[in-house]
């Protein structure tokens, strides 16, 4: 027996099966976005979808992100032919609805889709308490480096990209971001008028989720 | 019921497994050469077993019995019956179950064949193989049952993954991987089966296993080929090879694999490199688990997306107890496992194996690091990079095109020491055969290096081994009298190795031309036409005639009817089309691909107006590439010409007595 051999051989195999091991609690797909901690891209795109009762813009209308400083805006890339945009229709319509009379903007961005379509899937779900804008030619979606649909992105009141969510969003993830959010502003507000950069917790926050949703790939 | 009877034989047979691999040692060790019958037995057991269990989990399928997880996972009422039937492995649980039919299959198959052989070395390979499938029925019963009990029973599933029932080649490719993949164990086992048994210096092990091991080489290459051509026909995208990491994983053990083959002449010649063939093979094997176990645990990103669990722990660990246990082996042995022989000139076919194997095992570890890259980028750094083609087309292009003249010199050379004047007339006509190919190349408007090396050398492989056809076949001619077929003939079978090699040179050679021009002289071109436009590409015209729809059973078709032109005459038609199916959002593109001698016209729909009033078309010139195919079936000819009993063999095999004797009458390379 050769035990020199055999020592250097397993010494040689041991790290790859470390490295191995510890591969298998890494998800590869979950690339993360370079974009939270950053300031959002800008955007001025027309409405296309009102929205309802207080939450309404009028179609037609040019919603700027320069125009919705001091709020925070939770910005949702959707199509009516996304099917995990469903599962957070709900959702997203509702906390919408609760945070009325709060500075806070839910927009909905509509990816390579032609408006009559998205309109007729918001009725079909039942409305969307607030307004979608069209975006053609995806041009938002790629400065967003949109990746697929649903994607969620949660900028703060100065416009930086807090976080972002892959997939369908859950009430608690919205609430969760929202709220503090909207905490970091006001304390930033109370602590100087103008609010400095560093107090927003994007630091804590600039994680991805994973990546649930039905856009795993296509098998061969 | 179905369910039971398949879980159960699942069971049963791991218990068989476990016991049949433990009993012989015991066996051994007592010296009860009668108990090593009931380990052969288990092996015949467990065949039976899981081949019910394979059986059982068809019907299940063809049954539309759904209250079996698999059956709802992947069936379907509307799925036609044939795709029904493939779909066993079409996700994991049930290519699980067919792995281990399959090694069931050939258990049985090598156990039968030397049930006679004395010794200890078969008794070993046998257990060693059992445990081998005891892993495999480990995974049926955790984390890749594909029997378990759904509750309750729906009435319909979802079918098969669109892509893999648009293309009847998803009947053919995944079948010959994994009997290419699977029929490795049987080598490895023997490997391990001689280092148990004290038998390693001697070369039982490698004579016992030859055909075996060609056997697996031939379906994996085969599988390797089939694989491309179904991307090519099935993803749209005009391409069959992508380095992709699955791609990658079936390449890596055939790099190992092709490197063996040759290795091993030169052990069975001339005593040498005997600690290196082992190596190989127990490489092989263990990069055959690797590549499953990348591909299946989702370690590594790929275009394929397959389930993920906690599949992934177990492959690991079998990975680690056979490298452990391996490498002891191994380690354990190597005193024993000498050179006999020593390396006589600079110019013979040994020192050429040896470059050959030195290339070929930076390959396999070229592709295998470029693989694993990011994994060891993300561990180290923590950054996620992805390696792509540029990587792997740099590095491998040069090692292709040496291993190319390499496949010249090998045949050229004889054994020991190469006379000069004899050696000139080998290589004369592929010298001859190269430079033309390489002028016809520049000719054609190659200016790339390698490409025109590629021709080169590919024409140089080409002459030299075909030379050694006629040459042969000559001097039986003079000898003999014999009409020059017949002597061809004579001489093939006489020596089914040595030339069942130079048919798949040969082969490999075609490959090589079709990948070179179709990487070299390929023009695409994409346009928007409205019905009566044309489009020309490489001066091959297509007509828009009209698009159209259609209902099938399992999907709704979209097709548009293009017209190949020659004139003003209509000399053909081509319909690429768009499969949707119910449970994708995409749809699925399925190209038309029209074959001729000088290569493909490859069409593929990319977009239509829903009035049909116009369409968007992609039309490549893919020159050569059906000589991949076509030289994937001579690879095969020659894996088969090679695996081929003689009759010599068949002869001595009736006389068990001098096992030793027959193979040294084997025709040798």
């Amino acid at each position: 027996m050769n035990w020199k051999r055999a020592s250097i051989a397993a010494a040689t195999a041991a790290p790859v099966i470390g490295l191995f091991a510890w591969g298998l609690t890494r998800d590869p797909n979950n690339i993360p976005s370079p974009l939270p901690g950053r300031q959002a891209p800008a955007f001025a795109l027309a409405v296309f979808s009102p929205g309802q009762g207080r939450l309404t813009r009028p179609v037609g209308d040019t919603v700027r992100l320069a125009d919705l400083k001091g709020k925070v805006v939770v910005l949702n890339f959707w199509a009516s032919w996304c099917l995990a945009c469903r599962d957070e229709h709900a959702a997203l319509s509702q906390m919408a609805a609760t945070y009325e009379g709060k500075p806070v903007q839910f927009l909905g961005v509509l990816y390579n889709d032609v408006p009559d379509k998205g309109m007729a899937w918001i009725s079909e779900m039942g409305g969307q308490s607030y307004p979608s804008v069209d975006d053609p030619g995806a041009r938002v979606a790629i400065d967003y480096g949109l990746y697929g649909v649903p994607e969620t992105f949660f900028l703060d009141a100065n416009g930086r990209v807090a976080y972002k969510n892959t997939g369908p969003v859950t009430p608690g993830t919205v609430r969760l971001k929202v709220d503090s959010l909207m905490a970091a502003a006001q304390s930033a507000a109370s602590v100087t008028p103008s609010a400095t950069p560093s107090s927003a917790p994007s630091g804590a926050m600039a994680k991805d989720t994973s990546r649930p949703s039905a856009k795993a790939g296509s098998a061969k | 019921m179905t369910r039971l009877v398949a879980s159960n034989a699942i069971l049963v047979a791991a218990a068989v497994s476990a016991l049949g691999a433990l009993l012989t040692p015991i066996a051994i060790h007592k010296g009860r050469r009668d108990w090593l019958m009931l380990s052969y037995a288990a092996v015949y057991t467990n065949f039976v077993l899981v081949t019910l269990a394979t059986l059982a989990l068809v019907w299940g399928l063809v049954s539309h019995d759904f209250s079996i997880s698999y059956v709802a996972q992947v069936g379907s009422r509307a799925t036609p019956t044939f795709y029904t039937i493939i779909s066993l492995w079409g996700a994991l649980e049930g290519s699980i179950v067919f792995w281990a039919w399959v090694l069931g299959m050939y258990a049985a198959a090598v156990v039968w064949f030397n049930r006679h052989r004395e010794g200890n070395l078969v008794p070993y390979a046998a257990a060693t193989i059992l445990m081998v499938a005891l892993f495999f029925h480990i995974l049926l019963i955790g984390p890749a049952n594909p029997f378990q009990p759904v509750v309750p029973v729906p009435f319909d599933g979802p079918g098969p993954n669109p892509l893999l029932q648009n293309h009847i080649l998803m009947a053919v490719h995944p079948p010959l991987l994994y009997l290419g993949y699977v029929g490795f164990s049987v080598p490895f086992a023997f490997a391990v089966g001689a280092m148990l048994a004290g038998e390693v210096a001697n070369d039982d092990w490698i004579r016992l296993t030859r055909r075996w091991t060609l056997v697996a080489w031939g379906f994996l290459s085969a599988a390797i080929i089939a694989g491309m051509w179904w991307s090519y026909e099935v993803l749209g995208w005009g391409g069959y090879w992508a380095w992709d990491p699955v791609e990658n994983a079936s390449f890596i053990p055939w790099l190992t694999a092709t490197a063996y083959l040759h290795s091993v002449m030169v052990q069975e010649r001339r005593g040498m490199l005997k600690l290196w063939n082992l190596n190989l093979m127990v490489g092989t094997f263990v990069l055959t688990i690797l590549g499953t176990f990348l591909t299946r645990s989702g370690i590594i990103s790929s275009v394929h997306a397959f389930t993920q669990g906690t599949i992934g722990y177990f492959f690991l660990a079998f990975i680690a107890v056979v490298l452990l246990a391996a490498l002891i082996l191994v380690a354990g042995n190597s005193d024993k496992l000498g050179s006999e022989g020593r390396l006589d000139a600079p110019l013979s076919r040994e020192t050429a194996f040896l470059v050959q194997n030195l290339f070929f095992t930076v390959f396999m570890f070229t592709v295998l690091i470029g693989t694993l890259f990011p994994l060891v980028a993300e561990a180290v750094r923590g950054v996620k990079v992805s390696v792509g083609t540029p990587f792997f087309n740099r590095m491998s292009v040069p090692l292709m095109v040496a291993l190319l003249f390499l496949m010249g010199v090998g045949p050229a050379l004889p054994w020991k020491k190469a006379a000069g004047a004899e050696l000139k007339g080998r290589v004369l006509p592929g010298v001859v055969v190269g430079v033309l190919l390489g002028v016809a190349a520049l000719l054609g408007g190659a200016r790339n290096g390698y490409a025109v090396l590629a021709y080169v050398f590919a024409g140089f492989a080409l002459g030299v081994n075909a030379a050694e056809f006629v040459r042969g076949a000559n001097a039986r001619v003079k000898a003999h009298g014999e009409l020059w077929v017949t002597a061809l003939m004579r001489l093939v079978s006489a020596n089914r190795r040595r030339y069942g090699g130079y048919v798949a040179h040969i082969g490999v050679v075609l490959v090589a031309l079709g990948v070179a021009s179709s990487a070299t002289f390929k023009t695409e071109q994409e346009a928007t036409l409205k019905p009566g436009e044309t489009l020309t590409v490489a001066g091959r015209t297509v007509r828009f005639k009209n698009a159209w729809g259609r209902e099938e059973k399992q999907r709704q078709v979209i097709g548009a009817t293009m017209e190949l032109m020659s004139g003003s005459r209509v000399v053909g038609i081509i319909e690429p089309r768009m499969n949707y199916y119910p449970t994708q959002q995409q749809p699925v593109p399925t190209p038309e691909v029209r074959s001729m001698l000088s290569g493909d016209l490859y069409l593929n729909l990319m977009a239509f107006k829903q009035d049909g009033s116009n369409i968007t078309v992609k039309v490549i010139w893919e020159p050569l590439v059906p000589w991949i195919w076509f030289g994937g079936l001579v690879v095969c000819l020659g894996a088969i010409i090679g695996i081929w009993p003689s009759r010599e063999r068949q002869a001595s095999r009736s006389g068990s007595a001098n096992a030793a004797a027959p193979p040294m009458t084997e025709g040798r390379a």
